[in-house]
């Protein structure tokens, strides 16, 4: 009961803090049906196989551009993540619209241990035309 | 309530203190375990020579840079306290044949001499074995074992989840045939004494294995054994035909006996142990109902889907009792793929033998691996079991590729 009540408080300042709990919902649908699979439900990956989410530099890091283009293109380069290296190919998402990719992003930079900014559809459409 | 509660306390105390008194491991009764050594970097394989001295190989070198770990336990207290190493390269397999030890890294296999004291002669000259063996990411690492006539079999696994036209993509149909099974997808068989092979002077042994991490040559028999990685995704690829749950349960983890040109069906078909058949690949057409593989195996044992069966090994000792003896100890390194359902795993699976055959069910033999309050997720295990060896007295050790520990498990007659 006390830990409900808790982890309630807990959710409310974060979505406060962090903005539109709506986005962060739409995000965590489709990080369940695309990507848990390999990031698993704690965000932690697999070692040596799939890289986390959580505590990961790049993903709570500057360069929206890479992240949108890992998602929409995969990934598959084994260059190091925090220094260790992941050997599984990543599946594309190619048919992802500006506002999941937003929603999505918002959602995995947010959640586990993650707290960046979250990320706007023109941020995503920016990213888009960087190379 | 109070006191219900005080009993459930005591009963977790009692089950902690006991976990600790065998390295955390859950084991049968009169069973017992230590911790041989801790920390020594990603252990997959690991093999013993006649002396008790245990080699592991590393997928990536440690911190001291070592990707070869030597460790010896001459007091014979159950802790190696001898530790050394040298190599370079990361890799999977390792196997010492009197004093020669072969170690694999992702695309070689490589041949160090050792002296009567079981110390590596030659740790920076090696001969070269095998070379340019395909090492594309996926399913890369190279196991390996050999038989009594020196001919040494190497796992080349497939680098693709179901040979799509694009890898694990919604969609991607599967190739026809599958142009990856020529160069991996199978275990390659060469001469264990000639140098710088590659596949023109080896020989396709057996094929449509996905991935083999597990192999050993069973002398009962005379022939190898193998067990197989199923493939992932199902409900990924096809959410129509496959809901989460049934992709937590399927494909099964399989074992087979594979004699020379056998085929075990990937990537056409995949085990289902509930319809106990082999059943059609949705990415070549199939429903989840239709069977194909007419000239393919079936798998001798079928262990639950994903738990990643990590090493296989008969046992020839006479320390365990008696129902041990030829029996198979298989080690689980733990599932990601039954995501959002709870991970499996994380366990040394037994499966007893009567004459070369399976002679009963296969069983949990050693538990606990993942932490006593682990919830299994990969990231959170404490250990995730992998190499097999058996010590000449007929201990077990169980080497853990997460932090690096070994774990030697005796029986106390
Ligand atoms: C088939 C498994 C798989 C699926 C499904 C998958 N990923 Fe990945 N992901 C990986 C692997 C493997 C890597 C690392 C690849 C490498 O190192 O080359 C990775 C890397 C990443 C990275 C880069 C991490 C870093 O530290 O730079 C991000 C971001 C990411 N994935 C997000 C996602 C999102 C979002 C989804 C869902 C749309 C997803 N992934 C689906 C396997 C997967």
């Amino acid at each position: 009961m006390q830990f409900k009540i808790v982890s309630l408080i807990i959710v409310a300042l974060f979505y406060c803090v962090q903005g539109n709990a709506q986005n962060m919902q739409k995000g965590k649908k489709i990080y369940e049906t695309r990507c848990l699979a390999c990031h698993q439900a704690d965000g932690g990956g697999v070692p040596n196989m799939n890289a986390p989410l959580d505590a990961a530099s790049n993903v709570v890091g500057k360069d929206i551009a890479r992240l949108v283009r890992i998602i929409r293109y995969g990934y598959n380069e084994r260059i190091a993540l925090d220094g260790f290296y992941y050997s599984n190919a990543m599946t594309a998402s190619p048919d992802l619209k500006d506002n999941e990719l937003a929603d999505l992003l918002t959602y995995i930079r947010n959640s586990w241990s993650n707290k960046a900014s979250a990320i706007t559809i023109a941020q995503v459409q920016a990213a888009k035309k960087k190379k | 309530m109070y006191k219900l509660s005080n009993v459930l306390l005591a009963c977790v105390f009692a089950l902690s203190v006991n976990a600790q008194e065998n390295a955390g491991l859950r084991l049968p009764a009169g069973f017992s375990a230590t911790l041989f050594a801790d920390q020594i970097g990603t252990a997959r394989h690991i093999t013993i020579n006649d002396k008790g001295v245990l080699f592991a190989k590393l997928n990536n070198a440690n911190k001291a840079g070592q990707s070869i770990v030597r460790m010896e336990d001459a007091n014979g207290d159950g802790i190696a306290e001898k530790i050394s190493g040298w190599g370079k390269y990361g890799g999977t397999g390792i196997f010492v044949k009197g004093n020669q030890l072969y170690a694999s890294s992702d695309d070689a296999v490589y041949l160090y001499q050792l002296d009567a004291n079981g110390e590596v002669t030659n740790p920076t000259a090696p001969k070269t074995i095998i070379q340019n063996l395909h090492s594309r990411r996926q399913h890369a690492s190279k196991s390996i074992t050999l038989d009594p006539q020196g001919n040494i079999y190497v796992n080349i696994g497939a680098y693709s989840n179901a040979c799509q036209e694009k890898d694990r993509s919604v969609g991607s149909k599967g190739m026809m045939p599958c142009p990856i099974l020529d160069s991996a997808g199978g275990v390659w068989k060469f001469d264990g004494s000639k140098e710088n092979q590659s596949y023109a002077q080896g020989k396709r042994y057996a094929t449509g294995l996905r991935n083999v991490i597990g192999l050993d040559w069973n002398n009962q028999t005379n022939s190898l054994f193998v067990t197989q990685h199923g493939r992932d995704q199902l409900n990924t690829f096809y959410p129509t035909m496959y809901t989460d749950a049934q992709n937590a349960d399927l494909p099964a983890e399989t074992m087979y006996e594979m004699k020379e040109g056998d085929d075990a069906g990937w990537p056409y078909v995949y085990y289902d142990p509930f319809q106990k058949k082999k059943i059609l690949s949705p990415e070549y057409g199939g429903d989840g109902k239709l069977e194909g593989g007419k000239n393919a195996l079936d798998p001798l044992v079928a262990f639950p889907a994903h738990m990643a069966p990590m090493a296989l090994l008969f046992y020839k000792g006479n320390q365990f009792p008696a129902k041990y003896k030829e029996g198979a100890f298989i080690s689980f390194h733990g599932s990601w793929n039954r995501a959002p359902l709870p991970q499996e795993g994380y366990f040394v699976a037994f499966v007893p033998f009567k004459n070369g055959k399976p002679s009963g069910e296969w069983e949990i033999f050693a538990n606990g691996f993942a932490g006593a309050d682990n919830n299994k997720s990969p990231r959170g295990a404490k250990a995730r079991p992998c190499g097999l060896a058996e010590g000449p007295d007929g201990s077990l050790y169980v080497s853990d590729d997460s932090k690096g520990a070994i774990f030697k498990i005796s029986f106390n007659k």
